[in-house]
C-alpha cells in the first residue's frame, strides 16, 4: 500500500533525471543572463540565451536545472525580480480595456520569452513575464501518490480561496499545481521585494507542510490499521 | 550638498508629474484626475482637482509660458486645461485615436503638443483658430506598437519617440503655418511632416521606455527594457549615424531619463533611485547613484539593540524589520523632469514614483 512505503529520501541525493548538466559556473552566468531578463550578453555561448527577449509567436521556454535548494531558490528570486519590473499598459487591441497581456496573448511584442527554472523533474518554477502581469507557476514536488493526493487536496484548498489570496492564479497552467498572476496594480500597492519574498517563502513552506502531511498520514493509517486488527490478534 | 526635497503626497502612483515655471504649482496624474498642489510653505497643499477623464490618466504637462495644462487619458482622450480667473477650463483635443493616449508633452514653442498612444500613431496637436479647436494630424509611418514615450528637439520640429517594438524614432512633426521652417541640422535639411530621421533597434529588442534629446538636439539618448541606455549621435541627413553608444547595466531597467548636460545623463526607474551616466562621443559610462545614502543606514544598523531585536521578535516574528526600502523612492520612479536649469546645465531635477512621492534632487 502506498501509505506504507517508507518517506522518499531528500531529492537533492539523487541525480537528475532530466535536462542538461551544467557546471556551476555556467548555471551562474545562465541565472545572471535570465535574471537581467534581456540584457545583452557577452557571448551567446547557450542555445537558451538566443531566444531571449520578446517572443514572436509561440516559444519554448528556457530551461535552467539546478541541484540544490539555495541556488535554486536564489535563481528564483533573481528572476522574479528581474520580472516584475511592470508597467500600467492599455490594451492595444481593445478599446479602453486594461488586461493582462499575459492573459491576454494578443500582442506578441509585450510578451516575454518564458523561463522554467527546474531543481530536479518534479520541481520546477515557469515565469512567464509580460510588459503589465507576471505569471508564476510553480511544480510542487510530488514522490509518490500520497504527496500527489496532498498536494493536489493542498492546492485546491488555496485555489478555492483565491480571492483572499489576490495575486493567486484560480486554475494553475497545465503541468504545474499552482500559479500565481502578479500585475502591475499589484507591485503598485504591495511592495515588490515583499512579494517576492512570499513567493520563496511559499516555496520553501510548501515542501515542509506536505512532508509533515505525509508523516501524519502515515502515523494515522498505522494507528487504524493497528485498531482494526486488534479483534483478529 | 543639501538633502533632497520629499513630497509624500499620497499613497497612489504617480503616472507623471509636472511643475510649473516658477515652481509654485505641482501637477500630478492620479488614478483619473490630476491634481494641482499649490506651494504653502515648505509643503505642497492640495489646491484643485481637475475632472474630466474616465480612465486612469497617464500623462500630464504644464506650459512653461502661457500655464496651460495638457493631460492624456487611457480613455482615448486629452485634455487642455486653459487657465482662467474661476479655474481651469477643458477643452477636448480631437484626436481621433481610438485606443489609449499614453504620453503626452508640450513643444517647447508651446504651440503644438505631440500624443503619444496605444493605437500606433502620435498625435501631432495644434490649434485651428479658425475652428477654435485643437485638431491633430498623424505620426504613423513605420510605428509598430504602443508609443511609450515622446520628447521634442528645441527647435520644436523634430519628436523623439520611444515604442514597445524596441525602436526609438526621430521624426519631423512640421506643421505648415503653425511652425517655421526650422534651420537645416544634423538629422535633416527638409523635413516635411512625418520623414523619418532616424529609427534605432535596441540591441536585444527590448521595449523602449524613455527618449530624450540632448540640450543641444544634436544627440538622442533612449533607456530600453533591457537596463541599458543607448546614446545616438547622428552625422547628417541619410547618413548612418556617427556613433551609436550602448551601455549595458546590471540594474532593473530605466523608466525615465534626461540630459543634465551634454555629458551627463540622469536615468531612473524599477531601481527606485537614479543613476549618473557620464561620457561623450568616445563612450559613456555608468558613474554612480545621485542619492547618497551609505553613512545613515549603517548608524541605525548599529543602534539595533537586545531589546529592540527581542521587541521585533514578539510583534513581527522576525528579527529585523525589512519593509523599508534604503531608497528615497519606495517603489518605482516614473518619471524625472529637470526642475531648475542655469545655463544649458539642469541643476535639480525632480522625479515622482509610483510610491506617491514627488523628490526634488540636487543634479
Amino acid at each position: 500500500m502506498a501509505y506504507s512505503k517508507p518517506a522518499a529520501t531528500k531529492d537533492w541525493n539523487q541525480p537528475p533525471v532530466a535536462g542538461p548538466h551544467l557546471a556551476p559556473t555556467d548555471v551562474n552566468l545562465l541565472l545572471y543572463s535570465v535574471a537581467r531578463s534581456s540584457g545583452p550578453q557577452p557571448k551567446p555561448a547557450n542555445s537558451f540565451l538566443r531566444n531571449i527577449g520578446p517572443t514572436q509567436g509561440k516559444q519554448q521556454p528556457l530551461a535552467v536545472m539546478s541541484q540544490s535548494l539555495r541556488p535554486y531558490l536564489q535563481c528564483v528570486r533573481s528572476s522574479l525580480t528581474a520580472a516584475l519590473t511592470l508597467s500600467n499598459f492599455a490594451s492595444q487591441t481593445t478599446e479602453r480595456h486594461n488586461v493582462p497581456e499575459i492573459e491576454a496573448q494578443t500582442s506578441p511584442e509585450v510578451v516575454l520569452t518564458p523561463l522554467v527554472i527546474a531543481r530536479n523533474e518534479n520541481e520546477r518554477v515557469l515565469i512567464e513575464p509580460s510588459i503589465n502581469s507576471v505569471r508564476i507557476s510553480i511544480k510542487i514536488k510530488q514522490a509518490d501518490e500520497i504527496e500527489s493526493i496532498l498536494v493536489h487536496k493542498f492546492a485546491r484548498f488555496l485555489t478555492q480561496r483565491a480571492e483572499a489570496f489576490f495575486i493567486l492564479r484560480r486554475k494553475p497552467i497545465p503541468g504545474y499545481d499552482i500559479s500565481f498572476l502578479i500585475t502591475n496594480f499589484h507591485t503598485e500597492e504591495m511592495l515588490k521585494h515583499k512579494l517576492v519574498d512570499f513567493i520563496i517563502e511559499f516555496q520553501e513552506e510548501v515542501d515542509k507542510e506536505i512532508s509533515e502531511m505525509k508523516l501524519f498520514l502515515n502515523a494515522r493509517a498505522r494507528f487504524v490499521a493497528e485498531s482494526f486488527l486488534t479483534p483478529f490478534d | 550638498m543639501a538633502a533632497p526635497e520629499v513630497h509624500h503626497l499620497f499613497h497612489n502612483p504617480i503616472a507623471d508629474h509636472s511643475f510649473s515655471a516658477d515652481h509654485a504649482t505641482l501637477a500630478v496624474a492620479r488614478d483619473s484626475t490630476v491634481e494641482l498642489y499649490g506651494k504653502a510653505g515648505n509643503a505642497f497643499k492640495l489646491k484643485d482637482v481637475l475632472k474630466g477623464h474616465d480612465k486612469t490618466v497617464t500623462s500630464v504637462d504644464i506650459a512653461p509660458n502661457s500655464g496651460r495644462i495638457v493631460s492624456c487619458s487611457q480613455d482615448r482622450n486629452a485634455l487642455v486645461w486653459e487657465p482662467s480667473p474661476t479655474g481651469y477650463k477643458p477643452t477636448l483635443v480631437l484626436l481621433r485615436i481610438s485606443r489609449a493616449a499614453t504620453f503626452v508633452r508640450w513643444s517647447p514653442s508651446e504651440t503644438k503638443f505631440a500624443v503619444g498612444s496605444g493605437d500606433r500613431v502620435i498625435a501631432v496637436c495644434y490649434f485651428e483658430e479658425e475652428n477654435d479647436w485643437w485638431v491633430s494630424k498623424h505620426l504613423k509611418k513605420p510605428i509598430r506598437s504602443t508609443i511609450t514615450s515622446v520628447a521634442w528637439h528645441p527647435n520644436s520640429v523634430l519628436l523623439a519617440a520611444g515604442s514597445t517594438d524596441a525602436h526609438a524614432r526621430v521624426f519631423s512633426a512640421f506643421v505648415k503655418g503653425v511652425d517655421e521652417r526650422p534651420e537645416p541640422g544634423v538629422w535633416g535639411e527638409r523635413l516635411p511632416f512625418n520623414t523619418v530621421c532616424g529609427e534605432y533597434l535596441n540591441n536585444s529588442a527590448g521595449w523602449v521606455h524613455s527618449v530624450s534629446f540632448s540640450p543641444s538636439g544634436n544627440a538622442l539618448a533612449f533607456a530600453a527594457h533591457d537596463s541599458s541606455i543607448t546614446v545616438v549621435y547622428p552625422s547628417g541627413p541619410e547618413q548612418p549615424p556617427r556613433a551609436v553608444l550602448s551601455v549595458p547595466t546590471q540594474m532593473l531597467p530605466f523608466k525615465s531619463l534626461i540630459w543634465k548636460a551634454e555629458d551627463e545623463i540622469i536615468a531612473a526607474g524599477y531601481d527606485c533611485e537614479a543613476f549618473r551616466f557620464q561620457g561623450g562621443e568616445g563612450g559613456w559610462q555608468l558613474v554612480g547613484t545621485v542619492e547618497s545614502k551609505g553613512s545613515a543606514g549603517h548608524g541605525e544598523q548599529r543602534e539595533e539593540s537586545a531589546l529592540n531585536m527581542f521587541r521585533q521578535m514578539d510583534l513581527k516574528g522576525k528579527v529585523k524589520d525589512d519593509t523599508q526600502l534604503k531608497t528615497i523612492h519606495q517603489n518605482t520612479i516614473s518619471t524625472i523632469r529637470p526642475y531648475e536649469v542655469s545655463g544649458d546645465r539642469v541643476t535639480k531635477f525632480s522625479s515622482s514614483g509610483v510610491d506617491g512621492r514627488v523628490v526634488i534632487w540636487n543634479a
